[in-house]
């Protein structure tokens, strides 16, 4: 436990900075989460998977000497194709079916793409540089790498864009009218199948996207996936489906709780407290509900 | 029904046998067989709560690595200093004489099956008013939760891992090691195999059932769910310490996240063999674990690098297409054989209705 942080002010703004602009990174990543949760009622464990593969694509466009930040419009690209073809191998065959046949499936997915990363990519931590310094505040007392505030930039413009696309185009349409009643859009003329596997891609995508804004902020691993697949879940629960201010919200909220516990209880422990806050949230919601008699369902 | 008793009286005679001579007759894998057993006892325990009462858990290798410690860290503690001990890592400036490395592997073990059972009682009341798959994500985020937060702890060795006490050199026979702990996994997979087995034919079995088919239904009839749902996951934790305490004397080095808390590992194991098997049948996860370490132990060694890949494969071929599992097959294929009689009007009548 070290304390520090309460008796220096500018640590704490230090640290609500970047715990607000991850905060934003992670509610994109929640924004896709949701978006599949509610329409084919399936959770994917694999979801902090593809973010690291989209990561990794575009660390691979920096080795080749591209610029890592166009990795935001290449990544979002293949990976709509990987979770397309994702959704025709396997998820398919779970969309109708019990939520835990999902889980594990997508669990079973989460192992190969680990694995396969650690093949292609090597097991070392790595980050693409994208040499856009630092930006100091207050007296050089606070430092914000501006990568930080670019990746919240580019999350939010992305994020801005895919409402309007959502709440516009006929996709958008089709793709919102599954969600509320897949067999009311059926009959109306949806080809649903179709629908899902635009939602999968989609959710891939904006994976992708988060993946490439993490090569250049923070750094990569092939096994470092399932902190993202828990953090966007937490994020969803306690935002709910489809309330895409709260998502943003509450991501930001568990980008401050983060840098704070990294803070107060050192980095060896952050992983760990995302995770115990996951298990504090569903318990304390699982009170909550049990005051009126109710679940969670 | 004297017939029956007698036919299984034979058959649990056989197995004892069989179990009493393994490692006598195949002395060269009495690691692997002690493995088996572990995996028997893991699925066969998942199974109690997973398959029978419905609470798909991926957090009983919470109390696995938890029983590991325990034991570990008693076993030296009860002698000697347990920082310095971890503190020396690999380099051993103190040893264990014989009595003191089986007095305190046995205290260890006592611990390490009482104090899971007490922490999946304390934390059950919160943890299991969750259902379905908030449930499967929470124990999953405790399993992950406890290795994260357990590579932090210096007293059990934090990142470095933990050294268990080896085996005392003053025992010369070489076989010594493999038997002592094959037997001992042994004596605790009739101990799981007996209680279970008792579990099966008693009234709490039922209501684990009716637990699993419709909680609210079962609440509605006077049954206190929560009680039976905390006493089902208490049992799991319980035995799932006892393996893990075992597993860590023999494995001989603890790490946080990769033998302890290992839910890459042990902790998806269990749950896929006891869905290989069939979930909610006695023998469904005993076949199943038995499959799977042949499959394992076969495949493993000529794939190498690739397991992973493979594994992952399997858990999306079992899933999606065998979610019944092998006893769950055999129980369409042969529903007689199960003591089920199927009135074939009312199925077809029902397959109508769909």
């Amino acid at each position: 436990m070290d304390f520090l942080i309460f008796q220096a002010p500018m640590l704490m703004v230090q640290a609500s900075m970047d715990g607000i602009l991850l905060g934003i990174l992670f509610a994109l990543i929640a924004y896709g989460m949701a978006l599949q949760w509610g329409v084919m009622n399936i959770i994917n464990i694999a979801q902090g998977d593809l973010v690291i593969l989209g990561g990794y694509i575009a660390y691979t466009m920096y080795l080749a000497g591209i610029h890592p930040a166009w990795g935001v419009i290449v990544s979002p690209i293949i990976m709509y194709f990987v979770g397309w073809a994702l959704y025709k191998l396997v998820i398919n065959k779970v969309v109708d079916r019990d939520l835990f046949i999902s889980i594990l499936a997508t669990f079973g997915i989460a192992i190969v793409f680990q694995q396969l990363m650690n093949f292609i990519f090597g097991a070392d931590v790595v980050v693409a540089q994208s040499g856009y310094g630092t930006t100091m505040l207050f007296d050089n007392s606070v430092t914000l790498p501006n990568s930080k505030i670019f990746s919240a930039f580019i999350s939010l413009v992305y994020a801005v864009a895919l409402v309007v696309y959502m709440k516009k185009s006929r996709l958008g349409r089709a793709i919102r009218a599954t969600a509320q009643n897949a067999r009311a859009a059926k009959i109306l003329g949806v080809d649903t199948e179709k629908v899902y596997a635009a939602t999968f891609g989609i959710n891939a995508a904006l994976c992708g996207i988060a993946g490439a804004l993490i090569s250049i902020t923070l750094t990569l691993h092939p096994y470092v996936g399932l902190p993202y697949t828990v953090r966007s879940f937490m994020i969803v629960i306690v935002a709910g489906l489809g309330n895409l201010p709260a998502v943003a919200i509450s991501g930001m909220g568990l980008g401050l709780f983060e840098e704070f516990a990294d803070y107060i209880l050192g980095t060896e422990f952050r992983i760990g407290a995302v995770f115990m806050l996951l298990v504090f949230i569903l318990v304390y919601r699982r009170f909550k509900l049990s005051k009126k008699r109710e679940y969670l369902k | 029904m004297e017939k029956v008793k007698q036919k299984d009286l034979i058959l649990y005679s056989g197995l004892i046998i069989l179990g009493l001579a393994a490692p006598y007759l195949f002395s060269a894998f009495k690691v692997q067989l002690t493995y088996l057993c572990v995996l028997i006892v893991l699925a066969m325990t998942w199974n109690l709560q997973g398959g029978e009462m419905g609470y798909n858990s991926f957090g009983n290798i919470l109390f696995y690595g938890l029983g590991m410690y325990l034991t570990a860290s008693v076993q030296v503690g009860m002698f000697f200093p347990l920082a310095e001990w971890t503190e020396s890592g690999g380099e051993k400036t103190f040893v264990h004489t014989t009595a003191q490395y089986f007095q305190g592997i046995g205290v260890g073990l006592l611990v390490s099956a009482i104090i899971p059972a007490i922490v999946a009682g304390a934390i059950g009341y919160a943890i299991l008013g969750l259902r379905g798959h908030y449930f499967a994500i929470c124990t999953l985020g405790l399993g992950i939760a406890a290795g994260e937060i357990a590579g932090g702890i210096e007293i059990i060795g934090a990142g470095q891992g933990f050294t268990t006490p080896p085996f005392p050199a003053e025992i010369v026979d070489v076989e010594a090691r493999g038997k002592f702990f094959y037997f001992l996994s042994f004596f605790v997979l009739v101990l799981a195999f007996v209680f279970v087995k008792y579990i099966y034919g008693s009234r709490f079995r039922l209501i684990l059932n009716a637990i699993r088919d419709n909680e609210d239904k079962a609440e509605a009839m006077g049954i206190q769910t929560m009680k039976y749902k905390i006493v089902g996951w208490m049992v799991s934790a319980f035995f799932c310490g006892l393996a893990g305490g075992i597993m860590g004397g023999l494995i001989g080095y603890i790490d946080s996240t990769d033998v302890a808390f290992d839910g890459r590992e042990m902790g998806v194991f269990m749950v896929l063999m006891a869905i290989l098997g069939g979930k909610g049948t006695l023998w469904g996860p005993i076949i199943g674990a038995t499959l799977f370490h042949f499959f394992k132990e076969g495949l493993w060694t000529f794939i190498l690098g690739w397991q992973y890949v493979a594994l992952g494969v399997l858990i999306v071929v079992i899933v999606i297409y065998f979610p019944e599992g092998l006893m769950g097959w055999l129980r369409e294929k042969y529903p007689e054989r199960f003591g089920e009689v199927i009135d074939e009007k009312d199925r077809k009548s029902q397959v109508e209705l769909k």
